[in-house]
């Protein structure tokens, strides 16, 4: 084995693993440790009702606690927070992103006057305040009061929000890693002799097998090249947008319903106009079926090119969202316990879930660049079975 | 109206879960018999895992 050679990292690499053994000594006189308190004060902020919850159990509360922690984590924010500290005036570990809102006439202000959702930022006259509930910008008085329905749906006015958020932050650093990486990767076949060098060496294996397993065998070899651009910048996008996702940073870009949204509508429209004739024939006038199933076949095959990338949509969102949903899950377990095994335990089942998470965020890239490479391959299929209807 | 609904959920995640189990087990079969072609029927048994985990997830967001 590689590790027994290195014994200094194999000693270092347990010491890690014993970490969470240590930090249960001291889980049982902090019931209330500071990511605890932290969870509490988004619980009641996003609850907004503290008289409602007031006839709950203690565990009853404890559990809409850890139920507000696990939501926030899988909000967009309008600002980049790492992680909170303090249990009195918290303090925020991270940097404010600048915020754009249109209504009536633009308004740019930073991020840090909303102070993490705490007050009313002013912009040229009018006020505006995060809604806790739901992570959205507000119009609102200068005393920031929400008006709500007997739904407890928000009425105020909402504008048009463009801010650069914290999703969107992360993927315009994920574009501009992407971009460097592969221009270098590109210019270093010139330079080098047609060999890459650099961390493009790990990435080129990728490249040849999008190309030489996703894209020839589903498009074919005559059509495949005009949709490699796309099917590479997919299968990397969602790849590192996953990866980041594990880390850290806490960021939920995938698993956010409007980017897997928008990735799905993209699909859609190059598969619709890259369309040769055979793909709308096979939709609107099936060959080789009797004639009133040609009525029957083109509503459902129409109805069928909309499901396609729908489910792309739903699975990467879904996908994403139910890992981090049980990976916080797990992480709140050491609040479930607050015993000396729930730390440990805790730390070993996410450690493990980790693992398998990093499996899934590379699996679902795949799945999604296959199953668009197949969708493709459908639009720009030649008929090759005219002997069996003519 | 929420109980009936979350035992349809369940039925149909059951249901993924024996649709993805079958395909699974299959092919398993189809790689002991020819190990040579382990690369194109794991292909083929990742897509049609994935069409049926879509239906799974579609219950699971029709609960929500």
């Amino acid at each position: 084995m590689v590790i027994s050679k290195k014994p200094l990292h194999f000693i270092i690499a347990t010491l890690v693993a014993l970490l969470p053994l240590l930090s249960s000594a001291n889980t049982n006189n902090t019931s209330s440790s500071s990511i605890e308190t932290t969870s509490k004060e988004h619980a009641n902020k996003s609850e907004g009702h503290d008289v409602e919850n007031a006839n709950l159990t203690e565990e009853q509360k404890a559990d809409l606690d850890r139920k507000a922690y696990i939501k926030h984590h899988l909000m967009d924010s309008h600002d980049f927070t790492i992680f909170t500290y303090g249990k009195e005036g918290e303090k925020h570990f991270g940097f404010p992103l600048p915020v754009i809102l249109y209504d009536n006439g633009l308004h740019f202000f930073s991020s840090s006057k909303f102070e993490h959702g705490e007050s009313v930022a002013e912009s040229n006259g009018s006020f505006y305040k995060i809604n806790h509930h739901d992570g959205l910008v507000y119009r609102t008085d200068a005393e920031g009061n929400f008006t709500e329905d007997e739904k407890g749906h928000v009425t105020n006015v909402k504008p048009l929000d463009f801010s650069i958020t914290k999703n969107i932050f992360m993927i315009l650093i994920v574009g501009l890693m992407m971009f460097f990486l592969f221009r270098d990767l590109g210019k270093s076949y010139k330079q080098n002799g047609s060999v890459a060098t650099g961390v493009g060496r790990f990435f080129e294996p990728i490249v040849l097998y999008i190309r030489d397993d996703i894209a020839i065998p589903n498009i074919g070899e005559k059509h495949y090249k005009k949709y490699m651009s796309f099917l590479l910048t997919i299968f990397f996008f969602i790849w590192f947008l996953n990866m980041f996702g594990l880390t850290p940073l806490g960021v939920n870009i995938t698993g956010n319903l409007a980017i897997t949204a928008s990735l799905a509508v993209i699909t859609y429209l190059i598969t619709t106009f890259t369309a040769k004739k055979d793909y709308w024939g096979h939709i609107f006038w099936m060959p080789g079926v009797p004639v009133p199933m040609k009525f029957i076949l083109a509503p459902i095959e129409l109805l069928g090119t909309i499901i396609k990338p729908f489910s792309l949509m739903i699975r990467l969102y879904a996908n994403m969202v139910a890992g981090h949903i049980v990976l916080m899950s797990l992480i709140a377990l050491m609040y479930t316990f607050n015993s000396p095994i729930g730390s440990p335990l805790s730390f070993f089942l996410a450690f493990v879930l980790s693992l398998l998470e990093i499996l899934v965020a590379l699996l679902q890239a795949y799945i999604f660049t296959m199953l668009a490479a197949l969708y493709f391959g459908a639009a720009v299929e030649e008929h090759h079975h005219d002997e069996a209807h003519h | 109206m929420e109980i009936p609904k979350i035992i349809g959920a369940g039925l149909v995640v059951i249901g993924a879960g024996i649709g993805i189990g079958k395909i699974g087990g299959s092919a398993m079969d189809a790689i002991a018999r020819q190990p040579e072609a382990t690369g194109k029927i794991q292909t083929a048994m990742l897509i049609a895992a994935a069409l049926i985990e879509g239906i799974g997830f579609a219950a699971l967001f029709a609960v929500n």
